[in-house]
């Protein structure tokens, strides 16, 4: 319980922090809207072959954008050694991942609700007769992104090259995410819509796989 | 400082390795600090003194041995506390406040009356004018206040300061060695790292000189003693 | 040193038998012909990565443990051995698919699953030459490799899945099924044989990474003095 109220408070301060500055989530929304445009040009954007393809642009720019918004996450705690500060003030370092893929997870998430009604619009795919069903496509797959996302960005924060380094390390082990959210997405938007519950329980099981390995292993990432 | 609601506290270091890829950056410190002493640890870049605070601050393990809080007695203490930290940097958030980075970690540490406690500090570093000032336009000398406030939220019995004068001016390092003064008088433990002699090494009551990660020298009186921290301008 | 010249003239024989075992004394298969002896390397390199990469997961998992130089070693040998395994496997495929099929890749499952696998482990190595003390990188590393680990029978469910619901291209059976027995026996012998040339492989890249950390340690001592 301790553990959840010190990352409810962590989760406070990322949020604070992030809608004063918006750093984060105005880069990340113009980026996927770039990848949005710009893949209107590399096929012909009518409707059917958007519903063959959207989805699946939709997902390959949510990994993108987390590949780079994830970058900072654990970056900008070493600037005045603020993470040292943090494990001085938690007893249990998971507090500190709880709360940062918590953000994470809402940051992609709202990107995403924000971006799905431009894509709509721009691809002409209706996305209104199962918008609820998509908004938890989208919170199972954001939530798998951002919890392998966030564990390897403590890692990539001790490299150098990082900004590259972090995309490699990522976008391969992310792999099931994509085929999982893309194809129960993809059964979203055709003209009878429904719901894959097989392909969001593969999504939990991802989730679940790397949220265990995260409390096993994530606080030999913070020690020194 | 605040009275005393803390129990005087020593500090035992046995056997201390500490290797980085193989290499030491401390090798076989054996200290024994007992509660209420000032120690000023002087040394090379290098040597090892922010090793051993980072230690004593259990933010690093030690490679092998032991660091063990002593009670008044001199017996191992159950729970080990939580020393009070500064750094060289800040340790605070530059996107908050000075008010919102001492409540953060006010909670964080499950502080009884977060805000109560926030304030008290904010009063005594000398910050309640900029409390809603973010910390990213604070100076040096501010940023080592707000350092000093962090570091005091849980009333720590041991304080550790590494090499908390660098980089500040004349009036900071006066109001800074009035501190440490005021935090020594409580009867409070402190570690420090410093670089040369100044008013605050003058606070010293122990001088312990680190090279190559080993104690060279140890003393708490004579000639040696300024010897030691001068030394440390090398 | 002797020992070490041994065993790799038992390794060079073997490999030798065992060429000549794929090459004459398996029958040609009726349908894809000769091309398909590539099968012998093919499907045996294959394997044996995957048994590589257990054991990198197995080094990864007691350095985080114990903290100890050696698991480190083990880890970054076998992921080495691995992805080299792993690459033969993955040029071997096109070689022996574009005279049977008349396409060089296909996105099959399998296939698939093989390069997201040498992805996964060359950026492994990657991480590594980009951490600069050791102990971080090992440390480092050792926990993404867990993860590397833990996502590979994700990846392989979720291609598997989405594959079996896509239209794709017939491709031959699992792989010993339904194979005639002298081509059943060179198959198991080659694995066998590729199993040994692994250990040995392994062993000597596993000195040689205990060498470079000494070597290293000796230059930074002699760095910091």
């Amino acid at each position: 319980m301790a553990l959840l109220s010190k990352a409810a408070v962590l989760l406070g301060k990322e949020l604070r922090t992030e809608f004063r500055s918006r750093e984060l989530l105005t880069t990340t929304v113009v980026f996927i809207l770039t990848i949005v445009v710009l893949f209107s040009f590399t096929f012909d954007p009518s409707v059917s072959e958007s519903r063959r393809f959207g989805p699946g642009l939709l997902w390959l720019a949510f990994l993108f954008a987390a590949s780079l918004m994830l970058q900072p996450c654990f970056l900008r705690e070493q600037t005045n050694d603020t993470l040292g500060a943090l494990r001085l003030s938690v007893s249990d370092p998971f507090a500190i991942f709880l709360a940062k893929l918590a953000a994470n997870t809402l940051f992609l998430l709202f990107t995403q609700v924000l971006l799905l009604p431009v894509f709509s619009i721009l691809y002409n795919v209706p996305v209104l007769a199962a918008f609820p069903q998509l908004v938890l496509v989208m919170f199972m797959g954001s939530l798998g992104l951002s919890v392998t996302g966030t564990a390897l960005s403590a890692i990539s924060a001790q490299a150098r090259m990082r900004e590259l380094l972090l995309p490699l390390l990522l976008l391969p082990l992310l792999t099931p995410v994509l085929i999982a959210s893309t194809e129960a997405t993809a059964a979203l938007l055709i003209p009878n819509p429904a719901m894959r519950w097989d392909w969001l329980g593969f999504l939990l099981g991802f989730d679940v796989v790397f949220l265990t390995a995260l409390w096993l292993f994530g606080e030999y990432l913070l020690e020194e | 400082m605040t009275p005393a609601s803390f129990s005087p506290t020593g500090i035992r270091f046995e056997n201390i390795d500490k290797r980085y890829g193989g290499l030491y950056a401390l090798r076989r410190v054996s200290l024994e600090i007992s509660a209420g002493e000032c120690v000023a640890f002087a040394g090379r870049n290098g040597s090892g003194k922010t090793t051993l605070l980072r230690i004593a601050a259990r933010l690093a393990r030690p490679s092998s041995g032991t660091v063990n809080f002593l009670s008044g007695s001199q017996e191992k203490l159950e729970t080990q506390p939580t020393a009070g930290f500064v750094a060289h940097a800040t340790m605070a958030y530059d996107e908050l406040t000075a008010e919102e980075n001492l409540l953060l970690f006010a909670r964080l540490q499950g502080i009884a009356q977060p805000a109560a406690r926030t304030e008290t500090l904010l009063r005594e570093v000398g910050l309640v004018d900029r409390r809603n000032s973010l910390v990213r336009t604070f100076s040096r000398g501010m940023r080592q206040r707000i350092a000093i406030a962090r570091a005091m939220l849980n009333e720590p019995a041991v304080v550790l300061l590494d090499e908390p004068t660098t980089g500040l001016d004349p009036q900071g390092a006066s109001w800074f060695a009035q501190t440490v003064r005021q935090l020594r008088d409580s009867g409070r433990t402190i570690l420090m790292s410093l670089h040369g002699e100044s008013e605050v090494s003058a606070l010293a009551t122990r001088a312990i000189r680190l090279d190559a990660g080993s104690v060279v020298a140890d003393t708490r009186t004579g000639a040696n003693f300024r010897s030691i921290l001068a030394f440390a301008n090398a | 040193m002797k020992k070490k010249i041994l065993i790799a003239a038992v390794v060079v024989i073997l490999m030798s038998f065992a060429a000549y075992a794929a090459l004459l004394i398996a029958p040609t298969e009726s349908k894809m012909g000769p091309i398909q002896r590539i099968f012998y390397l093919h499907a045996p390199a294959g394997m044996v990565s995957l048994l590589c990469f257990f054991v990198c997961f197995v080094g990864n998992f007691a350095y985080t443990l114990k903290r100890e130089s050696k698991w480190d070693c083990l880890g970054v040998s076998a992921a080495e051995v691995g992805v080299a395994f792993c690459t033969v496997n993955i040029i071997t495929g096109p070689i022996w698919a574009h005279p049977v099929w008349g396409i060089w890749w296909t996105w099959d499952w399998r296939l698939t699953l093989t390069f997201v696998l040498w992805l996964l482990y060359i950026s492994y190595l990657l991480l590594r030459t980009l951490v600069e003390d050791p102990d971080r990188r090992a440390l480092v590393s050792a926990i993404y490799g867990i993860f590397a680990f833990l996502d590979v029978p994700l990846v392989y469910g979720s291609i598997r899945w989405w594959r079996t619901q896509h239209p794709q291209p017939v491709i031959m059976g699992g792989s010993g099924s339904g194979l005639e027995p002298t081509m059943a026996k060179v198959f198991w012998f080659w694995f066998f044989n590729l199993v040994i040339l692994m250990v040995f492989l392994v062993r000597e890249r596993y000195r040689l990474e205990a060498m470079r950390g000494e070597v290293q340690l000796i230059e930074r001592e002699a760095e910091a003095a």
